[in-house]
């Protein structure tokens, strides 16, 4: 029992972080039908970034620790902003509507982005240590749990719990639904459609770079190669949940961590064969996946 | 006044020539109905006026300014509304948020339409908080009507009204547009010519992509052979 409760808990931390990846993708790909192969690159150069300025301000080790930690996380989210904004800019807005030159263009950021990282930070991984006040555990019953991990499943549900609510109540988020399923018809309703196209794109961008900065402490490293990693799961994740929905991403996303926690535990290499079995289940049963609407 | 002016339009759809030279003149507050068979450019006609396509030649005058190379918003803004043949309801958003989505400013004066409007179409009232994909036919037609009238629409795009829709349905439609024919110019596609020749003012007959003949409807109500030869009904 408590070995299950250790996964379970594992899973959840894993999952949520794979969610605040993929709800951007998912939207990107429902709203704007953008197939955005850089997504991953842009979660790693947030995590660099973030972690750089981490350490530069006196990172773990420093009386300021904890706060370094926020400011590092404040410094991913606005790396987000900048990145999110440029690439949306300058590359994909000229390729809307030709999947074709998007898996090109984005291909392309996608290296330009894993090289700038080698020049900037070189080759190497980057060890990153948790701050203090999250480092440890703590336990419940028999089960020992970590603080980190209990953060990440707070922070990210939060987070979730936000952007659910933003969705269904705001006027952005009502026009930003209406987009994923007919951007044509949202225009002759006179939205701005390019405009939304860009905000969500940055806020994609946004998320996934705070969620490459809080990998980094999660895995004790950051390093070139973990885009590309978390980038496969992230596409699978929003084919379960289907595209656009963020409810989805979050199911689908927290599945797919349980699903590595299990294999993690008791069969490693079956770790992406077994992703890969729930998604063509899911699949077969909904082709849209499990909150896919369909259009 | 003249309140939408189209010479001479040219459509390019991909590698097709789907309009081929279409006049059309709608007079303030009037009814002006575009008839024509299947495949005849009707549909393409009105979605070029929203800038649907960017492969357009020719004149589309609003109030004598010029509309061409503009983006749909843009159009849409400026005080035409547009309701597509298949209504294009979002389903997943609830009959409110549907009448949301589309208001452009959330003030008195708006909200004001939209209780008029839920006077007109007293059946969304009752869906109110139902999701779009979850309505009728006709309820789908209603709401996109509403929608498209819930801000100042001074002329009112709307592509076949009728189709799909129950008899007893077509007739509350048709009711609803003749009162809001009455604040409100209407540019109207429609196969159905009982509705066509009650609701219409003026024709335009559209055959292959040109425009071939307009007039007055009851000019086309008198000429048994023009009927026959471009809609096939006598």
């Amino acid at each position: 029992m408590e070995l299950h409760l250790t996964l379970v808990f594992n899973g959840l931390a894993t999952g949520m972080l794979i969610f605040l990846l993929a709800a951007g993708l998912s939207l990107i790909f429902g709203l704007m039908s953008v197939l955005n192969f850089a997504h991953g690159a842009l979660f790693m150069f947030g995590a660099y970034m973030g972690t750089w300025v981490y350490i530069l301000i006196g990172g773990w080790d420093s009386p300021w620790g904890n706060v370094n930690f926020f400011i590092g996380m404040g410094a991913a989210a606005l790396i987000g902003v900048i990145l999110g904004y440029v690439v949306e800019r300058f590359t994909v807005r000229q390729v809307y509507g030709n999947h074709l030159r998007q898996i090109l263009i984005t291909t392309g950021v996608m290296l330009v982005v894993g090289e700038l990282v080698k020049v900037f930070w070189g080759p190497n991984l980057i060890r990153v240590v948790q701050p203090e006040f999250l480092t440890g555990n703590f336990m419940v019953g028999d089960v020992r749990l970590t603080y980190y991990r209990l953060f990440i499943i707070i922070f990210s549900t939060t987070i979730l719990v936000l952007l659910l609510f933003m969705l269904k109540k705001s006027k952005l988020g009502i026009v930003v639904r209406a987009g994923v399923e007919n951007s044509d018809m949202i225009q002759a309703l006179g939205v701005n459609v390019r405009k939304v196209f860009t905000l969500v794109f940055v806020f994609g961008t946004v998320l996934a770079c705070i969620g490459g900065y809080m990998w980094g402490p999660y895995q004790g490293q950051v390093n070139p190669g973990m885009g590309l990693d978390l980038m496969l799961i992230a596409f699978i994740v929003v084919a379960i949940g289907g595209l656009g929905s963020v409810a989805g991403s979050a199911v689908a996303a927290v599945l797919v961590g349980l699903s590595e926690a299990y294999m993690a535990y008791y069969f490693p290499p079956g770790s992406l064969a077994v992703n890969m079995l729930i998604m063509a289940t899911v699949l077969l049963i909904k082709p849209t996946g499990i909150f896919g609407a369909g259009r | 006044m003249t309140m939408l002016k189209i010479n001479g339009l040219h459509t390019h759809i991909e590698q097709f020539h789907i309009l081929q030279g279409v006049d059309l003149e709608v007079p303030e507050g009037s009814v002006t109905v575009v008839l024509g068979r299947n495949g005849a450019g009707k549909t393409t006609t009105i979605r070029s006026i929203m800038g649907f396509y960017p492969n357009m030649k020719g004149e589309i005058l609003f109030k004598e300014e010029s509309l061409m190379n503009s983006p749909t918003y843009t159009i849409a803004k400026k005080g035409i509304g547009y309701v597509p043949e298949d209504q294009d309801i979002f389903a997943g958003l609830t009959v409110e948020e549907n009448m949301r989505v589309a208001m452009r400013k959330e003030d008195d004066k708006t909200f004001e339409r939209q209780e008029w409007l839920l006077g007109l179409f007293p059946d969304l009232k009752t869906a109110w908080k139902r999701k779009g994909g979850h309505l009728s036919g006709g309820q789908k037609q209603m709401l996109s009507i509403a929608r498209a009238l819930v801000n100042e629409t001074p002329l009112l795009l709307i592509d076949e009204p009728s189709k799909g829709l129950a008899p007893i349905m077509v007739e509350k439609v048709m009711e609803a547009m003749n009162v809001i024919r009455e604040t409100t110019t209407i540019l109207l596609v429609e196969q159905n010519f009982m509705m066509a020749s009650q609701l219409g003012d003026y024709f335009y007959m559209i055959d292959e992509g040109r425009t071939v003949f307009d007039g007055s409807m009851q000019l086309l109500l008198d000429d048994e052979g023009l009927r026959k030869k471009y809609l096939g009904i006598a």
